[in-house]
């Protein structure tokens, strides 16, 4: 079966502000490689800086690659006939559900736009009936986005995505800003949909304890480069990368008795523009030695479907989490 | 006498003729050197709580009723003049967007030296001095060179870490965070958290945190109060509130948040229904009858009791016995 979205080898440079005659490029991601199939969903994760954004927007076809190729079902994305067809087949829910939606047109009209957009048959029960499937009641048609709470927001921005039946959808920190009793209904929509519709699912996100219950497999990028990728389940019991270990084990706990003393990554991302020689962590990783800052790793294969890129992967799956290499 | 003492305290917002009871008989004790956490969904009141707190409420706001009490002086009846000579000193504030506590256009360090305008007798020099080593206390690593720098110059954390510093260049006695980590990655949230922690033990002064976010109260909180509906639904220590959440309301927030669910959940447990309009004539019965999977025929029109369930630990609920 070939998949819904992949990705081979793939780098993303974006122009420096600044430059006029001599533009000068910045490598912001380069050698991601991954793919998402029908009915699946992929979880992005990293921090701010990581690039999760950047590959997002390449993926429904708002930004060029520089290298590598994208495909979508099989075709590439630098072929204008499947570009055409991602503006149909594929969809993206923007971080800011309230902001992507327009102040003065009426939620009714703002999920039959894309519908207007391509020409397609709606009458006046369609706005009615594409809000009924994200659980919205088709009086909601006549509200203006300043009326709508977040979550529902939220939903009609979902709403909005799926007008045309979309194959593949994009969703960018879906449930960020929202309260955690709406968060759990927007993720259930989503896997609802996903399941009945057979919908290919990036979710991006920061928040791991939510990926944890939606995803199946989980791709962790730093500094633009994948860091590690597999199925969500073995790579949260045990990560291959410290930087994915150092992600759970920040992971603020409701639980006042399982308190940390410590931070587990100090420090913030390096910036994108002093990218350092070597691992890209190896500045904040508790475990570096002289070779993470001379030898940059490669992602390698560790077991079917899991993937790292550091120089002692085999080490860290065999150390319970967060125990130190002394 | 409590550092911060806000007893019986209501509030309405008016707009268009219509009155909204922000706030109903909030009151709450916070002692010196304490770390406590005002949770609550989005509507529950916890921001119009800061607000009083700091003196920030909007023009449309009234307070109709109790007394907010910071060692023994009251805010509520204080002239402006008082209230300003409190603010700092007294009571300081890490807001959720760091941006809005800075004034995009000075550098940082001009701004942490003008903070400290109540020194009279520190030199600008001597200020500066306080401000650099402040910064470093804060975990910025360069902190001259911070203070050189505008405030769009900075990451998200770095200007949290700024803001965090300008606050307590005023050693304030209480420090009021809303929503301090809301905007920050993980890993910078877990760092925050991790610094305020230990401000905690070196300067002494009260903390409360305003947050919508529980792993941000098991981390560092000491004690809880939950609102819903512009009231304190329940209060205790945090390890009582985690482990023995009294109010169906707290259970049922507890039982949302996907970190305390182990494993992988089919599907996320929510909370039916929506937060209550607290327009007034707000009905009389709990605010949370409509959507407590518990309610009693009473819960939707009597006023529930606040049963008290030990020192300093209470529930407003007809369900909770003694």
């Amino acid at each position: 079966m070939t998949a819904v979205l992949g990705a081979r080898d793939v780098a993303i440079d974006l122009p420096l502000p600044g430059g006029f005659l001599a533009r000068r490029q910045l490598n912001i991601l380069s050698g991601i490689t991954l793919s998402v199939d029908k009915g699946e969903t992929l979880a992005l994760v990293g921090e701010s800086g990581s690039g999760k954004t950047t590959l997002a927007r390449a993926m429904i076809g708002l930004l060029p690659v520089s290298a590598g190729v994208l495909e979508f079902r099989g075709q590439p994305l630098s072929d204008p006939a499947c570009r055409r067809r991602l503006r149909t087949e594929a969809a993206m829910l923007f971080q800011d559900a309230r902001g992507s939606l327009s102040p003065r047109v009426s939620v009714g009209n703002a999920v039959i736009e894309p519908l207007a957009i391509h020409r397609r048959p709606r009458d006046r029960a369609t706005a009615g009936r594409m809000l009924a499937k994200v659980g919205l009641a088709p009086e909601m048609a006549a509200r203006f986005p300043h009326e709508l709470s977040g979550g529902q927001a939220r939903r009609v921005s979902v709403a909005r995505a799926l007008a045309l039946d979309p194959a593949l959808l994009v969703a960018d920190e879906p449930t960020a800003g929202l309260d955690v009793s709406v968060q759990g209904e927007i993720l259930n929509l989503l896997a609802d949909l996903r399941r009945d519709l057979g919908l290919a699912l990036v979710l991006i996100s920061h928040n791991l304890a939510m990926v944890r219950h939606v995803s199946d497999r989980i791709a962790v990028l730093y500094l633009g480069r994948l860091v590690e990728t597999g199925p969500t389940d073995q790579v949260l019991a045990r990560p291959a990368h410290p930087y994915t270990q150092g992600l759970i084990a920040a992971e603020p706990n409701p639980d006042p008795r399982k308190r940390r003393d410590h931070p587990a990554i100090t420090g913030e991302i390096p910036s994108l523009i002093a990218r350092p020689r070597g691992c890209g962590f190896a500045s904040r990783c508790p475990f570096a030695q002289d070779r993470c800052r001379a030898e940059t790793p490669t992602l390698r294969p560790l077991a079917p479907g899991r993937e790292a890129a550091c120089h002692f992967a085999e080490t860290m799956t065999s150390q319970p989490i967060r125990e130190t290499i002394p | 006498m409590s550092l911060l003492e806000v007893t019986d305290l209501s509030l309405t917002y008016a707009s268009d003729g219509v009155v909204v009871e922000a706030l109903r008989d909030v009151s709450l004790t916070v002692e010196a050197g304490e770390v406590v956490g005002i949770v609550g969904e989005s509507g529950s009141g916890k921001s119009t709580l800061a607000a009083v707190l700091n003196g920030l409420l909007p023009d449309n706001a009234r307070i109709t009723k109790g007394a907010v009490r910071i060692e023994g002086t009251d805010l509520l009846t204080l002239p402006e003049a008082g209230r300003r000579r409190l603010r700092g000193p007294g009571v300081a504030m890490v807001l959720q967007d760091p941006m809005q506590a800075f004034n995009p256009v000075l550098t940082i360090g001009r701004q942490l030296v003008d903070f400290q305008h109540h020194l009279k007798d520190l030199s600008r020099a001597d200020k500066a001095a306080r401000a650099e080593a402040m910064l470093a206390e804060v975990g910025i690593s360069d902190p001259a060179a911070c203070l050189r720098r505008f405030p769009h110059e900075l990451s998200g954390g770095m200007r949290q870490r700024a803001a965090i510093a300008a606050a307590l260049l005023l050693t304030p006695r209480l420090l009021v965070a809303d929503e301090p980590t809301t905007a920050l990655d993980v890993t910078m949230e877990a760092q925050i958290l991790h610094l305020l922690r230990r401000l905690r033990t070196d300067h002494a002064g009260a903390i409360v945190i305003i947050t919508h976010h529980l792993g941000v109260v098991g981390e560092i909180c000491d004690r809880v109060h939950v609102m819903y509906g512009g009231q304190i639904v329940e209060e205790g220590p945090v390890d009582d509130i985690h482990h023995a959440p009294a109010h169906p309301y707290t259970q049922a927030l507890i039982a949302c948040d996907p970190a305390a669910i182990p494993g992988r959940a089919a599907r996320l447990p929510t909370i039916p229904g929506r937060p209550p309009p607290l327009r007034r004539p707000v009905p009389k019965g709990c605010a949370f009858a409509p959507r407590c999977p518990a309610a009693l025929p009473q819960c939707r029109t009597e006023a529930p009791p606040r049963v008290v369930l030990g020192p300093r630990r209470s529930a407003l609920c007809h369900r909770v016995s003694p």
